[in-house]
C-alpha cells in the first residue's frame, strides 16, 4: 500500500480483556519498556479473566469488532487460584461453537501473559494484528468488502 | 444522585503523554462527548495542583462522576479515587483511563494513531463512567503480628523495628542460623568493620525480643488467606507449625552465582569466588603472591544480562584488603566496566589505586583466560588500551559473580501471588511508588530478593517494608474492595453456577425458611474476581464495578464509533 492512502487503509480493532494482576500488568510493562506495536488494540480491564463471559466475546463479534483477545494469568498463577481455567475451558468450547458454524474461528484467541512479560505482550497483540489483517475485516462489520473493488 | 455528570481529566505527564499525542486535539473531542460538563488537561494530573483542581471542579461543576486519563490504575487509581472522597464524592464514581502505558508509550511513531486510540479510550472510559454507581466498601481486622520470610539483614532490621512497636513476628528461616549472607563477609565497605560486629548484635537483639518467634531450618508450606488474616503453614525440624498474621514480608534475598565451569572453577586448584576468599580472610589467613580477580564472572551476559552491582565494589574492597594485608603480593582486577556507583564506592575505588590494585580492561568477547594445570598459573587476558596479549602470573584467581536469589523464590511467588522476572528475583508494585511493597495488599518485599542490594540498603528496605506493614495493623482493620459481587434476589432462579464457580466459596445458594433458593454473597469471602457474574444466565449475580452493563456498553460504543446507539 502506497503512503498517501495509508491513513484512509482499513484498520483492524481489536478488544482486548486483560485480567488486573497478570496481563493488565503486563501490559504496563509493555508501556513501561516502550515497546513499540501496532495501534489497532484496545484493553479493557477485568479482575480476572473468568469475569469474561462468552456473550461478551460473541456481542463483540457480532457487532463488527475485528478480533476478541482474552489475556490472563498463565495456568496455575491466577490470583483467585483457579480463574483462568474456567477461562480456558469456555475458550474451548466456544472455539467448537465457532467451528460448527464456520464462522469467526481465527477471530478469538487466548492468552496467557504474566505481569513481567511485557515482550509477551506486545509480541501478541502483533501477532494478533497481523493475524486479522490476513483475514481481512469482520464480515459482520461496516468496514467489510472495502477492498473489494 | 439526579443526572450524570462526568468531569474529564487528561494529563501530559510531562511529556510522557503530551509529547507523543495531541493533547488539545483529544480536549475538542471530549468536550463533545455525551453527558461530559467539563474537561481540562494538566501537565501533572496527580501532583498537588491537578489534586486540587480536581477537587474543585467537582464542587464547581457539580461532577457526579469524574475520570483521569493519565498512567495506570495499578498505580495511581488510590490516589485519585481518595481526591474524590474528600469533597464528598463515592470513591467508586471515579474511571480511570490508561493512555500513558497502554498508547503513548507503545505508540511513540504513530502520533496520529496514538491520538485517536487515546480518544477511543477515554469515549469507553465516559460510557463506563456513565454506568457507574457508588459503593459501600466493608472493613476487617487485620491481626497484629508478621511473617518475615528471611533472617537476613533485610528481615532482621524489619523484625526489629516490628518488635519494638509491639507486634509479633514469626521469622522462618530456611538455614540453621541467622544472619544471612553478611554473616558469611569478612569486612564490609565502606567503613572496613567487620561484617560480624554490624550482625551479632542484631541477631542477639532479635534472639533477645519476646516479640519474635524463631523457626530455623524451616520452610512455609502453603500461605492462604488475605489482608488481615493470612493462614500460615510452617515446616519445621520439630514438624508442621500453623499461625495466623495480619501481614508477611519477603526477606528471603539472595545467594552468590557458584560459577560452575567459568574460568576452570571446581576443576583448577586456586580458582574462588569473592565469597570464599572472604572466608579464607575470615579464618586470618595473611601471605597472598600473585591474585587476579576476574569480574563480571556470569553476569552480564546473555543467558544472565542484569549487572550484579555490588560485584564491582566487592572486588575494590577485597582487591585492596589483600594488598594491606600482604604488601608484597600483586593484585589485578581483570574488569569491564567499574561501576563505583555512589558517594563512597567511588572514593573506595580511588583508595584501591592508590594502595597498589591494578584494574585492567577486558572485552566481553576477548575475556580473560585462566591457564595451569591442577593448579592454576597463569591469566592471558587481552588488553584493551595497549591492544596487546598479556600473560599475568597467578597464584590465585577470584571470580567475582552476581547475586541470584535463592531457592523457593517462584514457589513463593506462586502461593503469595506475586509476581518474579525470568531470572526469580520478586517484581515490587511500582519500582518508584510503591518499592517495598508487592500489588497484593499485605505482603511486602525487602532486600535482596528484589535486587542485588549491599548491607545499608537491606537494611533501609527492611524498615521499610516493617513501616508499610506496620501501618494497616496500627490502623487495625483495612478497607475491603467494594467491587464484589452483590445478587439480585428477584433474577435468581438459584441455579447454583455462581456457587460452583466461586473460587471462595463465597457465594451460597440458601434454602431456609426466608430466602427460598436464592444465591447469597459473603462479603468478607469475596473477592471480586467476576466468575460468578460471567456464569449467571439471568445477569442476577453482578460483580459491583464491573457489572455486564458497564462492559457491554465499552464493547458497545467501541463497535459503534460515534455512541449514538448507546446513550
Amino acid at each position: 500500500m502506497s503512503s498517501e492512502n495509508k491513513s484512509k487503509a482499513y484498520q483492524p480493532k481489536i478488544l482486548v480483556f486483560a485480567c488486573n494482576w497478570c496481563s493488565y500488568a503486563g501490559a504496563d510493562m509493555a508501556g513501561v519498556s516502550r515497546l513499540q506495536m501496532p495501534p489497532n488494540c484496545r484493553v479493557i480491564r477485568v479482575m480476572c479473566s473468568a469475569r469474561v463471559r462468552p456473550e461478551m466475546i460473541l456481542s463483540a463479534l457480532f457487532k463488527g469488532i475485528d478480533a476478541v483477545l482474552v489475556l490472563g494469568c498463565h495456568p496455575g498463577d491466577c490470583h483467585y487460584s483457579e480463574g483462568n481455567y474456567y477461562t480456558r475451558r469456555r475458550g474451548i468450547i466456544l472455539k467448537k461453537l465457532f467451528d460448527a458454524f464456520g464462522m469467526m474461528q481465527e477471530r478469538f484467541q487466548i492468552r496467557w501473559i504474566s505481569a513481567a512479560e511485557g515482550v509477551r505482550f506486545s509480541e501478541t497483540i502483533r501477532e494478533m494484528v497481523e493475524r486479522v489483517a490476513r483475514l481481512g475485516p469482520n464480515p459482520l462489520g461496516k468496514d467489510h468488502g472495502r477492498f473489494t473493488p | 444522585m439526579g443526572k450524570v455528570r462526568i468531569g474529564v481529566f487528561i494529563c501530559h505527564c510531562g511529556s510522557n503523554i503530551g509529547g507523543f499525542i495531541n493533547i488539545h486535539n483529544v480536549l475538542e473531542y471530549t468536550r463533545g462527548l455525551p453527558l461530559v460538563k467539563h474537561t481540562e488537561d494538566n501537565l501533572y494530573t496527580c501532583s498537588d495542583g491537578g489534586l486540587s483542581s480536581i477537587k474543585e471542579k467537582i464542587t464547581e461543576h457539580n461532577l457526579n462522576r469524574v475520570i483521569v486519563a493519565a498512567c495506570t490504575p495499578r498505580t495511581h487509581e488510590a490516589l485519585f479515587r481518595r481526591a474524590c472522597e474528600e469533597v464528598g464524592l463515592n470513591r467508586y464514581l471515579f474511571e480511570f483511563v490508561n493512555i500513558r502505558e497502554h498508547c503513548s508509550w507503545i505508540h511513540m511513531n504513530e502520533p496520529e494513531a496514538a491520538t485517536e486510540k487515546a480518544m477511543e479510550l477515554i469515549r469507553l472510559g465516559v460510557m463506563k463512567a456513565a454506568h457507574l454507581v457508588p459503593l459501600e466498601a466493608a472493613s476487617t481486622q487485620v491481626k497484629p503480628a508478621t511473617l518475615i520470610i528471611g533472617g537476613g539483614a533485610s528481615g532482621l532490621s524489619a523484625a526489629v523495628n516490628l518488635a519494638n512497636q509491639g507486634f509479633d513476628v514469626h521469622i522462618v528461616e530456611q538455614t540453621g542460623k541467622l544472619g544471612g549472607l553478611a554473616s558469611r563477609l569478612w569486612k564490609l565497605m565502606p567503613g572496613d568493620r567487620l561484617a560480624h560486629e554490624f550482625v551479632e548484635p542484631l541477631v542477639n537483639t532479635v534472639k533477645k525480643s519476646k516479640h519474635i518467634k524463631i523457626y530455623l531450618n524451616s520452610i512455609v508450606k502453603e500461605i492462604s488467606g488475605f489482608i488481615g488474616e493470612f493462614n500460615i503453614e510452617v515446616k519445621t525440624p520439630q514438624g508442621k507449625k500453623d499461625f495466623s498474621v495480619g501481614t508477611v514480608i519477603v526477606a528471603t534475598g539472595a545467594r552468590e552465582l557458584t560459577p560452575i565451569g567459568l574460568y576452570h572453577h571446581g576443576e583448577l586448584q586456586g580458582v574462588l569466588t569473592q565469597l570464599e576468599l572472604e572466608q579464607m580472610l575470615k579464618r586470618g589467613r595473611k601471605r597472598f603472591r600473585n591474585i587476579v580477580f576476574i569480574n563480571c564472572a556470569g553476569a552480564r551476559t546473555p543467558d544472565r544480562e542484569y549487572c550484579g552491582r555490588l560485584c564491582c565494589a566487592t572486588s575494590i574492597k577485597n582487591a585492596r584488603y589483600l594488598r594491606e594485608i600482604s604488601p608484597s603480593s600483586s593484585v589485578t582486577v581483570l574488569q569491564r566496566d567499574v561501576m563505583a556507583f555512589g558517594t563512597e564506592f567511588e572514593l573506595e575505588y580511588r583508595r584501591a589505586q592508590d594502595a597498589g590494585v591494578r584494574f585492567i580492561r577486558y572485552e566481553p568477547d576477548r575475556p580473560p583466560e585462566v591457564i595451569g594445570e591442577k593448579k592454576v598459573s597463569s591469566v592471558r587476558v587481552y588488553h584493551t588500551l595497549s591492544g596487546e596479549e598479556i600473560m599475568l602470573p597467578a597464584s590465585m584467581v577470584v571470580l567475582t559473580t552476581p547475586l541470584i536469589p535463592n531457592e523457593g523464590a517462584a514457589e513463593l511467588s506462586r502461593m503469595l501471588k506475586v509476581p518474579i522476572d525470568r531470572y526469580n528475583f520478586f517484581l515490587e508494585a511500582h519500582l518508584k511508588l510503591r518499592p517495598v511493597e508487592f500489588a497484593t495488599d499485605g505482603v511486602y518485599i525487602a532486600g535482596a530478593a528484589r535486587f542485588p542490594v549491599d548491607i545499608r540498603e537491606a537494611v533501609a528496605q527492611g524498615i521499610a517494608a516493617a513501616a508499610k506493614a506496620a501501618a494497616p495493623m496500627t490502623a487495625g482493620e483495612v478497607i475491603l474492595e467494594a467491587t464484589i459481587a452483590r445478587t439480585e434476589p428477584l433474577l435468581c432462579s438459584g441455579c447454583g453456577n455462581c456457587e460452583m464457580v466461586c473460587p471462595f466459596a463465597a457465594v451460597e445458594v440458601r434454602k431456609d425458611d426466608k430466602i427460598q433458593n436464592k444465591s447469597f454473597v459473603n462479603a468478607v469471602l469475596c473477592k471480586g474476581c467476576g466468575a460468578c457474574t460471567a456464569v449467571c444466565p439471568n445477569g442476577a449475580i453482578q460483580q459491583l464495578g464491573f457489572t455486564d452493563h458497564q462492559i457491554f456498553s465499552m464493547i458497545e460504543t467501541m463497535a459503534f464509533e460515534d455512541g449514538s446507539d448507546v446513550f
